[in-house]
């Protein structure tokens, strides 16, 4: 048995009003003693997040590689008629996205005006799908949610600078459960349900039918004694009706998509499910990461989005291109962390088991950050780096001369167009991509090649990767 | 740079005195730049502790001549040799030599 | 140049990472005294 892409879906959350709860911004607001609202209070608006060309690209409406053709900054070239309606993604406002907060919340933790709160009437299919399913909203009692909001329990959340609720701690004592956590988990779950509504819906697909979900998000659901602990993949799963399906999440940080797709494919190949699907949830931890840098250099906040990411395997070649699991890249702990150790670990190395050049691999899918929110931070063009390193590679190994590094970059390279969500922009939001041009017989094969910064965590010095091929 | 390592880079500077400290960049870009600003006349954007401190220690990159030519060549050949073509060798050169003109 | 100096080694993971500049001044003859590794991504 073989598991087949079926289908991708990448969507995007405009949350302007989050970027305040992002880490950077927290903790700045926290250490000069001002409201974080004061430094965000003129964001992007809906339509210029729209129209931004990066997010065309990464919900399918514009082949990455076009961006290149875009005159630089591409914030000030929009698209002209710009939908957020994609070939395979779709970009949601904010206040839908409070009423996926709200429906994600099971706990009473989240509470918003009469204005805001219950089922309304929504532009997209996919949210009003998980609305649909959604339990009685809580009260909203104005002396509460400021009384809350006073005594530090809880955290207000604004629409268009206004008050329109609050989210509150469940314990008294407990970091794992303090407001901010919670909203953060709630983001990534409501995120990761969205990016699953709107492949099932675009798929016509029944969400009875899915049988295992996998969630590649990073963020640490639990409580004090099991912080990280907890499994986001099944909430998710319940938040999109999957009923029949259970879940599980598979970490390491932003190489987990890849490690995902590779478990799901790999429990479809030895018959333990007929299909999984791999899922996403957005990074409220990550807005504004870099929105000093962007405010100072008189750049927009482009950190204003939260992403998401479904994929959707079956065992049915009919289906879609397969993923090779015989070209399958790992890192493993003995190898040097560095971007080379890695770039041989994860590319050369799986291709020469198979008998292959790097050269012979149609198009790499990369860590696809967008290099517009990384250059004004002092940053360098990750994608970029990562494709020089290939093709340096490629040099080595004798395939290419050292000048003909420029085209090998363009031919099996594109320009990063993933905003900076961690997980997100690993590699995988070019499947949608791919997805499109193996059906129409385009693109012959891809890399899909995700790193992670295992360092972050205090508990290694080493770094992570993965990998693996997809063929038409 | 991040305001955690400007904290620890500052205590131990102050611990061990400048004199017989350097500092070894292995970042491209603009990230070389802002880092070799921050750790010479203080960190431009002011946010973090090192606002306002000219430490003053003498900073390198990696990959720059004089300090890859020290280090093992069979150690250079395996590990640091292919990212003189992921990096921009060149640029890394002569942003160095601009800011230390510059002083 | 590194014999004998007390180095602090800070890179990029997307650049050269700290672990792998420390390894390198080591073996130059430095002491080094810190290593990180920035990451913005």
């Amino acid at each position: 048995m073989t598991a087949y892409l079926r289908a991708a879906a990448n969507v995007l959350v405009h949350a302007p009003d989050l970027v305040r709860y992002g880490s950077k911004p927290w903790r700045e607001a926290l250490r000069n003693d001002q409201s974080p609202g004061d430094v965000f209070a003129d964001l992007r608006t809906f339509g210029e997040a729209v129209g931004y060309p990066p997010n065309q690209a990464f919900i399918g409406n514009l082949p990455p590689e076009n961006l290149g053709e875009i005159p630089s900054p591409w914030y000030e070239n929009p698209l002209a008629g710009a939908s957020p309606e994609g070939a395979f993604g779709e970009i949601l406002p904010q206040d839908s996205f409070y009423a996926l907060l709200e429906a994600a919340d099971q706990f009473g933790l989240l509470i918003l005006d009469e204005e805001h709160r219950g089922s309304r009437v929504m532009g997209s299919e996919s949210a009003a799908a998980l609305l649909e399913r959604e339990k009685p909203p809580g009260e909203y009692k104005q002396e509460e949610v400021s009384g809350r909001i006073g005594k530090g329990e809880a955290l207000p959340l604004f629409q268009d600078g206004e008050l329109i609720g609050c989210v509150r701690r469940d314990h008294e004592s407990d970091e794992s459960l303090d407001a901010r956590i919670l909203l953060e988990n709630l983001a990534a779950k409501a995120s990761g349900a969205y990016a699953l509504s709107h492949l099932l819906v675009k798929e016509n697909l029944a969400p009875e039918a899915i049988e295992y979900v996998i969630s590649c998000s990073e963020e640490a659901v639990g409580d004090r004694y099991n912080r990280g602990g907890g499994n986001l993949a099944k909430t998710i799963a319940e938040m999109a009706g999957c009923v029949n399906a259970a879940g599980v999440d598979v970490k390491s940080f932003c190489a987990a998509p890849v490690y995902a797709l590779v478990h799901a494919a790999a429990l479809i190949e030895a018959g333990v499910v007929g299909n999984a699907v791999v899922v996403g949830g957005g990074s409220m931890a990550k807005l504004g990461m870099k929105a000093y840098f962007h405010l100072e250099k008189g750049v927009p906040v482009l950190e204003d989005v939260l992403g998401g990411v479904a994929f959707f395997l079956t065992k049915n070649p009919e289906d879609g291109p397969r993923l090779n699991l015989e070209i399958v890249g790992r890192h493993p702990a003995g190898k040097p962390s560095t971007p080379q150790g890695l770039a041989e670990a994860l590319v050369r190395d799986p291709l020469a088991r198979a008998g292959r050049k790097i050269a012979s691999v149609d198009k790499y899918a990369v860590e696809l950050h967008n290099p517009e929110i990384m250059l004004p931070a002092g940053a360098g063009d990750v994608a970029a780096a990562n494709y020089r390193m290939l093709a340096a590679m490629a040099v080595m190994g004798g395939e290419i001369a050292r000048e003909e590094i420029p085209d090998f970059i363009e031919t099996h390279g594109m320009p990063g167009f993933a905003p900076t969500q961690g997980h997100i922009p690993a590699g995988v939001p070019f499947l949608g991509h791919a997805l499109e041009r193996m059906r129409t017989g385009s693109l012959g094969s891809t890399m899909v090649v995700a790193k992670g910064s295992l360092f972050l965590g205090r508990m290694s010095r080493q770094a992570d990767g993965a990998s693996v091929l997809m063929e038409a | 740079m991040d305001l955690e390592n400007q904290a620890a880079i500052k205590s131990i500077a102050d611990e061990i005195g400048s004199e017989n400290l350097m500092v070894v960049l292995g970042m491209p870009g603009e990230g070389l730049r802002l880092a070799v600003e921050t750790l010479t006349t203080g960190d431009p954007s002011w946010a973090g502790p090192l606002a306002g401190v000219s430490l003053g220690l003498p900073v390198f990159h990696i990959l720059e001549e004089k300090v890859r030519t020290r280090v093992p060549e069979e150690l250079y050949a395996e590990k640091l040799l292919m990212m003189e073509m992921v990096l921009d060798l060149p640029q890394i050169e002569s942003d160095l030599a601009d800011m230390r003109a510059a002083g | 140049m590194f014999k004998g100096k007390k180095v602090i080694a800070l890179g990029e993971r997307d650049g050269v990472p700290g672990p792998l500049i420390a390894e390198c001044l080591e073996a130059a003859g430095a002491e080094v005294v810190f290593q990180k590794t920035e990451c913005f991504v």
